[in-house]
């Protein structure tokens, strides 16, 4: 277990390496250079070459590569290309934090709903529920997330204006009862993206729980509860849920991929300031420096979520010996 | 064979021995008897057959534009479904965006799911030592990537690239139309797709090699002399090759919804060669969906349900595997 432990971190700086040196040698590698963006209408070649020269492009890649690091791990990525005068940090920062909120936000629904989810279909197995219940989550799964958004927008933004139509105004706001009593609602702002970023993501905690449960509830300790004469709610609650809540740290990954995906589609769509949409508008402008970073952030993110995860499972249950190879 | 197997047979209602059934058969025979799955097989099977036959059953050229005829609603006269922007015809848009994912889908499949997984996974299996730490490092490295977002950056960087390398075939050989109808972008999809999908079969391919490769006959087949090469293709491949389908099955809806969001973010299949992603992107603005809302349902609607079967097909099929 240590050694495994060890190992994942230590490859952990490993793969940040990868991914920034493939990400930085794929976009000095691609078209133009930066230079045909930083210098604008400008097209001396003398000029070219003197921004090329001060920008020190001129120096071999992995001398690039290594003072882009030096920057990078100070937090420096470079001036943003889409909005001139600010450097990409100060542009996307205050970005991070809105699609910080609408993840959290996902992973507080799609835990809760898919573990209810998952539950009711282990309880009703044979049933027709349990079918029912998985066919509509691999449906929403199945859903393209520009069509739920689309579709949302059109009906609940449009038709019944019940919602606004796009923005983004925080995720809670405080509603004053005559001015005395603070009561913490949503933001209706929230409601269309977070759909499209959870939709996804109950399909794979609710089978994991259903099959879990269903595993459970045949273990020994649970006949024994049942023996001593506990009531089945007692059994569900405190034996059989709490030990198939376990495996979920697994499918954070999942999760996350998905929130990923549902982050660039619909802060695109509904014109949330968050990195999403700023990775979205980087593509179309061809903001290096910017979807660099951006790339950097996400992985990083991603890869730590999942590291965190694996570790935490078998540090919550001993049994679980995840360095094994098979 | 191994430990799985026999947990198949004893738990299936099918008796193995009796015929001494092949699992491929016991598979089929079980995945027979799943009323989704089936059907599920049978829409992707006749929306594949749609997008081989797109050039025969479209009403118009997917490039024709008519602007005089623009957005036309659903039922007009000519025009089943109506037609976009451009004067369109959007059930040939349509048929055309079945044909791109089909040959996405398939050619991914083929690279990622036949080719480079299978074969990294038999020789990983099989090698072990350096080889097999060397490949599966390699496999953990590209599954804790963000797959989506690193296939849009390396889209977004190389597609120029790859278009200038095209352009040139295309002088050099006389071919046409590669650029024009933006059919060369498909292999920048097919490449990003396998580059992320290898992983999975691999592994599956992997884990099985490792226990039949302590099978009796395998050392048998070594004492006879046998080369590697003749003990991977006839004796090994053989009892590994159904799992390829597992495998593939598994990632037809990855590999169809990346293709869509790649499309949609402008990093895929590139216009005017219609694909989903392009098809609904042209028609998801909030007022788009307003005042034409086929352009967005119709699309939508057969994505949906072919992402869908796709979903419910790879399921059935890793149930009829595993015994359910």
């Amino acid at each position: 277990m240590l050694q495994y432990t060890i190992r994942r971190i230590s490859i952990l700086p490993l793969l940040l390496l990868v991914i920034t040196f493939s990400t930085f040698y794929l976009t000095r590698w691609g078209p133009g250079d930066p230079i045909s963006v930083i210098a604008g209408q400008v097209r001396d070649p003398e000029v070219l070459a003197q921004i090329r020269e001060a920008e020190g492009l001129n120096d071999p890649i992995y001398v690039q590569y290594v003072r882009w690091l030096g920057d990078a791990s100070r937090g420096d990525f470079g001036e943003s290309y889409i909005r001139r005068g600010f450097t990409t940090w100060e542009v996307i920062s205050p970005r991070l934090w809105v699609t910080g909120q609408l993840g959290i936000a996902a992973l507080l629904v799609i835990f809760p709903i898919g573990i209810f989810a998952g539950g009711l279909g282990a309880r009703f197995r044979g049933s027709w529920l349990d079918p029912t219940i998985t066919l509509s989550l691999l449906f929403a799964a199945a859903l393209p997330g520009i069509l739920v958004v689309a579709v949302l927008q059109w009906l609940f933004a449009v038709q019944l204006s019940l919602l606004p139509v796009g923005g983004w105004g925080g995720w809670i706001e405080i509603y004053w009862i005559a001015g005395i009593v603070a009561v913490p609602i949503l933001d209706p702002h929230i409601y269309i993206p977070l759909t499209a970023y959870t939709l996804g993501g109950f399909v794979g905690v609710a089978r994991l729980v259903r099959a879990t449960v269903l595993e459970v509830n045949r273990t020994d300790y649970v006949r024994t509860a049942r023996a001593k004469g506990l009531s089945e709610g007692t059994v569900q609650r405190r034996h059989v849920l709490r030990n198939s809540l376990l495996p979920l740290v697994t499918v954070v990954a999942f999760s996350l991929a998905g929130i990923i995906e549902g982050s660039i589609i619909a802060e695109t769509l509904l014109g949330i300031p968050g990195i999403g949409s700023f990775l979205f508008q980087a593509i179309g402008s061809r903001d290096y420096n910017a979807i660099q970073a951006l790339t950097v952030i996400y992985s990083a993110t991603f890869i730590i979520m999942n590291l965190v995860a694996d570790l935490a499972y078998s540090l919550v249950d001993p049994r679980i010996q995840v360095g094994e190879t098979s | 064979m191994n430990m799985r197997d026999s947990e198949i047979d004893s738990r299936s209602p099918i008796d193995v021995n009796k015929k001494s059934m092949s699992l491929t058969a016991a598979v089929w025979a079980r995945f027979r008897r799943k009323r989704l799955g089936v059907l599920s097989l049978i829409v992707v099977v006749s929306l594949f057959v749609i997008g081989i036959l797109a050039p025969v059953l479209s009403p118009y050229d997917y490039r024709e534009t008519d602007l005089t005829s623009a957005l036309l609603s659903p039922g007009s006269d000519g025009h089943l479904l109506g037609t976009d922007r451009l004067g369109r015809d959007l059930l040939t848009r349509t048929i055309y965006s079945i044909r791109t994912t089909v040959i996405i889908t398939a050619v991914t499949m083929l690279t990622g799911g036949l080719l480079l997984g299978p074969v990294l996974g038999l020789l990983a299996g099989f090698f072990g030592r350096w080889t097999d730490v060397l490949i599966s490092r390699i496999g953990e490295i590209f599954s804790s990537l963000p797959a989506l977002l690193m296939m849009i950056l390396i889209n977004a960087t190389l597609d120029e690239r790859l278009r200038g390398q095209i352009r040139r075939f295309e002088d050099w050989s006389g071919i046409d139309g590669l650029i024009s109808t933006g059919a060369y972008s498909y292999f920048l999809v097919f490449g990003t797709l396998s580059l992320f999908f290898w992983v999975g079969s691999m592994r599956i391919v992997r884990a099985q090699v490792l226990s039949i490769r302590e099978l009796d006959y395998i050392t048998a087949a070594e004492a006879l002399g046998a080369t590697p090469v003749r003990i991977l293709s006839r004796h090994i491949f053989p009892n590994v090759a159904f799992l390829i389908i597992l495998g593939v099955s598994s990632a037809l809806a990855g590999i169809a919804g990346s293709e869509l969001v790649l499309t949609w973010v402008g990093v895929g299949v590139q216009p005017p060669m219609p694909s989903f992603g392009s098809l609904l992107f042209e028609g998801s603005g909030a007022r788009t969906v307003r005042a034409y809302p086929h352009l967005l349902l119709v699309p939508g609607t057969i994505v949906t349900l072919l992402l869908f079967c796709f979903v419910l097909l790879g399921d059935a099929i890793n149930d009829a595997y595993r015994g359910d």
